[in-house]
């Protein structure tokens, strides 16, 4: 064994991990070969796919090597919604173990399906999450993702298990609660969304428990939201958490697709498990490595639910260089914005991350915002809301009422609108209790 | 000398004041005096009380944003000019004000007010220098 083979300071060994570290040559020999598994199954079990191939005169023997990906047909969130319930399932249900389905607020929801070894894989790739992030047996581990039909909750829970960790299957919501549960069970590590934990700092001040001093925990695993290198800051400032970002999505297995190691600079994919694309997404064509663009994902080793090319709508890009870490599974910057996320005011395109760089440009700490666009006539107004923090307050209105200029000045120096930035008192946001809801698009219901 | 004071930010929004007065009652704190100033959009509220810890404590408890700052209690002669030669002690030192309010007071006393200077310390010698009373919060909260 190589000393390379040991993936954390501690120099413990995780037999799990290893395959992190698989020489280049061989990572990509064995996507190909799995890649050209998963083609022909999709294309005998799954008609939506077959028709697409069919349509562009393809064949599953045209891919021969890993770059003709992408002449293949892609796939979209519509697509498992048209094909509602089990439309794209590749085996048959008495193979399914697992349904999993997102929360879907519009319409029907999404349908996922694991076989028992799906199940297998999902737990291999969350365990290889958590060692990444530094977890181990001994760890008392609070799951704040939520249990049920979404992925967060169970897939982090068999990765917990995996692992020998102490699993506290709480989910989200109850926030006191979960102050209490922390100190009282003595956590050491945590699984949350960054923006509810960064509510529960806040609870926690409330309750006037200083987190570094009356909590024990050490660690924590976030993601299911796109966040910021800032946001991270303050988690590790604030809490003392030492915030690791995970990647993952329910179309292609769940939490599970990539981590950030300790040098928490990109998150590595696990890519003997994901094909992963970045592509432009106007022309959908692939982007040179470190030019952002978007996620497309394919499954290579999934059975129940195979996913060819599934456009993920995350912005990212591939870093170019190796990671210190050792790990040879390639890494993607760490994902702030979705190209679904993006409004257009004005016809200028905006994403609700510019705003944030503009707040915290002004304030070094980021407030609690709310963007909201309504329409006066014909013209288009956005409003951002601020929350004002004990920090922020200075005992005079003109200083007050600067620091609202100087909000309005950045937003408009970054994205070039104007916008009316309104100062508001602490908590009058609405606060969710799982992903965070920044924009607020009224345009519709105004006139 | 300085006075010890509690800054609130209040959304101009009808209620919040009440609100927070409710709040203050509710943790026992004594209210002084008060004084808000605005824009349209909204307020800064500055509270005087001798339960200042207190107060502070159940405000941010209650999720507001509040601040200590500090200001100036000046014994002002009850009589025409008063107030007058308070400010014309201040302008040789070209000392600003950025804000004043009065303090309750019984009738027949001298009245106090509450003076906020870019300045304090320079603005607390020149006052002493003229002659003014300038109070400590244990004058100010005498019975």
């Amino acid at each position: 064994m190589t000393p390379h083979l040991w993936n954390d300071l501690e120099g413990t060994f995780f037999p799990e991990s290893a395959l992190d570290y698989m020489p280049e040559s061989r990572l990509r020999e064995v996507q190909l070969q799995r890649l050209k598994a998963a083609i022909a199954l999709s294309y005998e079990k799954v008609k939506l796919f077959r028709e697409r191939m069919d349509a562009k005169g393809l064949k599953p023997a045209d891919v021969r090597s890993l770059a003709d990906v992408s002449k293949l047909p892609f796939m979209v969130k519509t697509d498992l919604r048209d094909t509602y319930p089990y439309g794209l399932f590749a085996v048959p249900m008495s193979e399914v173990v697992r349904l999993h389905a997102s929360s879907g607020t519009t319409g029907k929801p999404i349908v996922v399906g694991y076989t028992a070894q799906d199940m297998e894989v999902w737990k291999q790739v969350i365990m290889r999450t958590l060692y990444a992030a530094g977890f181990s047996r001994g760890d008392i581990v609070q799951n704040m993702y939520g249990y049920g039909l979404f992925t967060g909750g169970l897939g982090l829970h068999g990765g917990l298990e995996g692992i020998g960790a102490t699993v506290i299957p709480i989910s989200g919501g109850n926030s006191e609660r979960q102050i209490m549960v922390m100190k009282d069970f003595g956590v050491t590590a945590v699984c949350s969304t960054p923006s509810y934990f960064i509510h529960l700092i806040e609870v926690a001040q409330k309750m006037g428990l200083d987190f570094k001093r009356d909590l024990k925990v050490k660690r924590g695993v976030f993601g299911a939201e796109p966040w910021t290198d800032q946001m991270r800051q303050y988690i590790e400032t604030a809490s003392g958490v030492k915030a690791f970002d995970i990647y993952g999505l329910s179309e292609i297995i769940g939490p599970g697709v990539g981590t950030e190691c300790e040098c928490q600079s990109g998150l590595h994919i696990f890519e003997d498990h994901f094909l992963a694309e970045i592509v432009d997404p106007q022309t959908l064509e692939p982007v040179p490595d470190g030019t952002e663009g978007e996620l497309v994902i394919t499954t290579l080793s999934k059975q129940a639910m195979p996913v060819i090319r599934y456009r993920t709508r995350d912005i990212t890009a591939f870093e170019t260089r190796p990671c210190a870490c050792g790990r040879t599974c390639r890494r993607i910057r760490r994902i702030s914005r979705r190209s679904d996320d993006m409004f257009i005011i004005r016809g200028v395109n905006v994403f609700p991350s510019q705003i944030e760089t503009a707040l915290l440009k002004t304030e070094a700490s980021l407030p609690h915002y709310q963007i909201i666009l309504t329409r006066k006539g014909s013209l288009d107004q956005i409003e951002v809301r601020v929350e004002i923090t004990g920090d922020m307050l200075r005992d005079n209105v003109g200083a007050m009422e600067n620091l609202q200029k100087r909000f309005s000045h950045s937003i408009e120096q970054i994205t070039g609108l104007h916008a009316a930035v309104t100062l508001a008192e602490p908590g009058t946001i609405p606060r969710s209790e799982g992903k965070a809801k920044r924009l607020l698009d009224q345009r519709n219901q105004t006139s | 000398m300085k006075i010890r004071q509690i800054s609130v930010f209040l959304e101009n929004r009808p209620g919040r004041l009440a609100v927070l007065c409710r709040t203050l009652a509710d943790a026992g704190v004594n209210l002084s005096t008060l004084m808000l100033s605005e824009t349209g959009e909204f307020g800064l509220l500055r509270i005087i009380t001798p339960d200042t810890d207190q107060a502070l404590q159940a405000l941010a408890r209650a999720g507001y944003a509040a601040a200590i700052s500090e200001v100036v209690a000046i014994q002002v002669p009850d009589r025409p000019g008063g107030l007058a030669s308070v400010l014309a002690a201040l302008e040789p030192q070209k000392l600003s004000v950025e804000y004043m309010y009065a303090f309750a007071r019984r009738a027949g006393e001298d009245a106090i007010m509450i003076f906020r200077f870019g300045d304090l310390d320079r603005a607390i010698t020149a006052l002493k220098g003229a002659g003014f009373g300038v109070c400590a919060s244990v004058d100010l909260f005498k019975v």
